[in-house]
């Protein structure tokens, strides 16, 4: 993004919980902000990268978006990072060891629980994280608090010399509410000195540090004791309190107006005495908590009688339409029932890939060769599971569709005997975390054929630029990966490497086809760019002429969402079997031109719109240009 | 809070759904409300559902609709305005574009699109008022302005003043010169007399 003028302190200004830390980023002082996309945690990156006087950037994967935050606050600098709930599995082994040494500069790691599952391959909770590593967690309730938590976050930072997390959700990363803003604070960094004892953490030096990890714990107990992030309102109706944090606090407020609440801004380490002093006021305690029963789990430990997850669910969010029944039946009171009506049946709407997507051809390719078992990724080609292709048996996790193969291929059972291995991958998983898996897979010879689906975006995420396509997080030039070269450099023999056009269907075909039949690694590269890029060039749009459609349908297993069908029919075939038929047009506004649909079309029935010169695919480097 | 006013919009990803419910919020802002936005949209761009929630009033608390209690739905598609209907309260009212935008599954014979979406809805006693939003915009010459007909459709429906969203509709265009702020004024003005009209047609 281009630097903007950002909006004047005192402002009152209506933004979602992601552009709230963004803000707040800035006005810390932060040097240095790094991060891999990921939803819902995209944005954060992408609107700081738009405040002027700090250095951004996009890096290749989780972890190294941490370590990088890391550099810059042992350099003295305040530095940030964020990254969706799966993406702190990958950073994790950074964080472990980070908290042995700490920081010296402030250091926020903001964190996006996809609660909900809105666009994430699991449920996960990141406050754990703090648990695990010993490290606070802030959990702000909306954008106003997601604000202040952060610049809070660099302070408690700085005087613990820890690092800090803000555990956000899809409902406070995505939702916009008002948040008044500040000025901005230069924070000038101290500078790095060398201290081997703290930063070189080798067993001698490491054990050291344990002790220390675990006294910094008491203190921040101690403060959670008494921070104004924790606070207890008090209600008339005393036969149920709540502790709430993050926007279950929310939902519990509007649900239970009259209850007394213990909200937990700062909720970890768990702040015991303020909930004893709750449980001391109510006849009993509930804790209403997003995903798993942690402090449930502790309090009980601490020998409170708080109830939890026996009433409510593990899984997704806790609206008010969650919380009323469970109360009331907790209570023994009828459960009223709001909803007026009961939701109509219509069809699902799932998502589809773009109108000339080039994986349209990948996934239409593959979904015509017989005797496959396909390892696929995370990426908007993970829709290559749906109709019309069912061309992906297995996603796991980023990068995963590497080992993955390569396991099924080595654990083949007798029944996979003649099945052919092939691994689906995009460019950008590939580069966070897929090369590993390939060079694993060449050293340990495997029987795989490698599809490498390079569209030169992170597509899913909206685009964000990346080392495959060239440009860096303002859209300046930047050094490009050159993927060709690169699994050579891992060991896939040179003529197992094929560069292909994903619009030409007979040489997709034929080239897939060849390679899976021979008994070792290939990787076979597409190179055509996302539809969404911007300089994506649009073609001569097509259309179908009614008399000359034959109503076979071919066009439509390319699963194009420009291709509707007009009208069905049937048809008995001289064996006497009966086929359906369905006669297509082409929405011609949306329709860019790829020619994918016309290669299947017996009867040549797809023509161009306006007659123009014949289909001219993008070139190698065209987006580029 | 009881006290809040609840608008749901809905559609699929790219029609501009939640540009809609932004514009919505900027004008409950504009008069002093607190207001909280919402969607789960994480996959729309690719053709998805998109249910965008828009809460105002005093004070805003859950930033999501609980079921049965949405005043307004604005459906930028038939089927979609039929998906949501037990999210309004009873009394609530749809204002619905009687476009028809058949997904994939559907093109695959897998499922069915509803016959008659608007039907549907009447059949069930909630009050819905249809009018083709596509159309006008198309006849006002651009079918980009399809949104800001949608935005007039709703406008005699808030709690408070059509101008103060046509304010707030414009100020987007400002900087796209005079010629796009005069469409879009007319663009809203013909999504509000559609309304207006198809509602003296059922009185």
């Amino acid at each position: 993004m281009a630097a903007v003028m950002p909006v004047p302190a005192a402002s009152r200004v209506l933004m979602s919980g992601n552009e709230a830390v963004a803000r707040a980023v800035w006005e810390a002082g932060v040097k240095v902000a790094a991060a891999y996309p990921g939803t819902p945690s995209t944005e954060m990156l992408e609107v700081i990268s738009s405040y002027p006087d700090l250095y951004a950037e996009w890096s290749v994967n989780e972890k190294v978006s941490l370590e990088v935050a890391i550099g810059a606050a042992y350099a003295g600098s305040r530095s940030f990072c964020c990254m969706k709930h799966v993406g702190m599995n990958v950073a994790s082994d950074a964080l472990m060891t980070l908290t042995l040494t700490g920081v010296i500069g402030g250091l926020v790691i903001a964190i996006a629980d996809d609660v909900g599952l809105s666009s994430s391959q699991n449920e996960q909770d990141s406050r754990y994280w703090g648990r695990f590593a010993h490290v606070p967690v802030l959990e702000p309730a909306d954008s106003q608090e997601a604000y202040a938590m952060t610049l809070y976050a660099y302070e408690l930072s700085e005087k613990f010399q820890v690092p800090v997390i803000l555990r956000m959700t899809t409902r406070i990363n995505h939702v916009k509410s008002l948040v008044t803003v500040g000025e901005r604070n230069e924070y000038v960094g101290a500078g790095f000195k060398k201290e081997p004892a703290r930063f070189v953490m080798v067993p001698g030096n490491a054990g050291k540090r344990i002790p220390l990890m675990f006294a910094r714990d008491i203190k921040l107990r101690e403060l959670a004791e008494t921070s104004e992030l924790n606070f207890i309102e008090d209600g008339s109706d005393k036969r149920v309190g709540f502790i709430a944090s993050g926007p279950a606090y929310m939902h519990v407020k509007e649900s239970f107006p009259n209850a007394p609440v213990l909200k937990l801004g700062f909720s970890w380490p768990v702040p015991f005495e303020k909930c004893r002093e709750l449980a001391a006021m109510v006849d009993q305690v509930v804790i209403v908590e997003e995903v798993e029963p942690l402090v449930e789990t502790e309090l009980k430990a601490q020998g409170l009688n708080v109830i939890g997850k026996e009433i409510l669910p593990l899984q997704g969010e806790l609206s008010p339409n969650v919380l009323k029944p469970a109360i009331a039946r907790l209570l023994g009171e009828p459960v009223t029932e709001t909803t007026a009506l009961a939701p109509m049946q219509v069809f699902p709407r799932p998502p589809t890939m773009c109108v000339a997507c080039p994986h349209l051809g990948v996934y239409y390719t593959l979904s015509q060769v017989r005797n496959l078992n396909i390892s696929g990724d995370i990426g908007c080609y993970t829709l290559g599971a749906g109709h019309p292709w069912n061309a992906l048996d297995t996603c796991v996790s980023m990068g995963a569709s590497m080992g993955v193969a390569l396991g099924m291929d080595k654990g083949r059972g007798e029944a996979d005997k003649d099945k052919r291995v092939v691994a689906v991958i995009g460019d950008s998983t590939f580069l966070h975390m897929g090369m590993q898996g390939l060079l694993d897979m060449v050293y340990n010879k495997g029987n795989v054929t490698v599809l490498l689906l390079d569209n030169r975006a992170v597509g899913m995420t909206g685009g964000q630029n990346n080392p495959g396509n060239g440009y860096g997080i303002h859209g300046e030039e930047a050094p490009r990966v050159d993927f060709a070269k690169l699994v050579s450099a891992l060991g896939v023999k040179d003529e197992r490497i094929h560069v292909v056009n994903p619009y030409e269907l007979p040489v997709l075909f034929k080239t897939i086809r060849e390679e899976v039949k021979v008994p070792e690694v290939s990787v076979i590269i597409t190179d055509q760019p996302c539809v969404l890029v911007k300089d994506y060039h649009k073609l001569k749009p097509f259309e179908v002429i009614d008399d000359k459609c034959t109503g076979c349908g071919n066009c439509i297993d390319v699963g194009c969402p420009a291709i509707h069908v007009t009208r069905r029919g049937k048809e008995v075939k001289p064996s006497g079997r009966e086929v359906d038929l369905a006669f297509v047009r082409i929405e011609t506004s949306v329709c860019t031109g790829c020619g994918l649909c016309v290669q299947p079309c017996a009867p040549k029935a797809i023509v161009h719109h306006v007659q123009t010169s014949p289909i001219q695919l993008v070139t190698k480097g065209g987006c580029a240009a | 809070m009881s006290d809040n006013t609840n608008i749901l919009v809905v559609g699929i990803g790219g029609q501009g759904v939640m540009t809609a419910t932004e514009i919505l919020a900027e004008a409950a802002i504009a008069l002093g409300h607190d207001a909280k936005k919402t969607e789960v949209a994480g996959m729309a761009q690719r053709g998805g559902v998109v249910s965008s929630h828009l809460r105002f009033g005093q004070r805003v608390l859950s930033p999501q609709i609980t079921p049965g209690t949405a005043d307004v739905l604005l459906g930028f598609e038939s089927a979609e305005a039929m998906r949501w209907q037990h999210m309004l309260k009873p009394g609530g009212i749809t204002l619905m574009n009687t476009a028809r935008l058949v997904p994939p599954v559907v093109e695959l014979g897998l499922f069915d699109y509803p016959e008659d979406p608007l039907a549907e809805i009447r059949k069930s006693g909630n009050k819905v008022v249809a009018f083709d939003a596509t159309t006008i915009a198309q006849n006002l010459g651009d079918i980009r302005l399809g949104n800001t007909v949608m935005l007039g459709a709703i406008a005699d429906h808030l709690p408070f003043g059509a101008e103060v969203l046509l304010d707030c509709v414009l100020k987007r265009f400002q900087r796209k010169g005079e010629k796009l702020v005069e469409l879009n004024r007319r663009a809203f003005e013909a999504g509000r007399a559609a309304v207006g009209q198809a509602e003296a047609a059922l009185a």
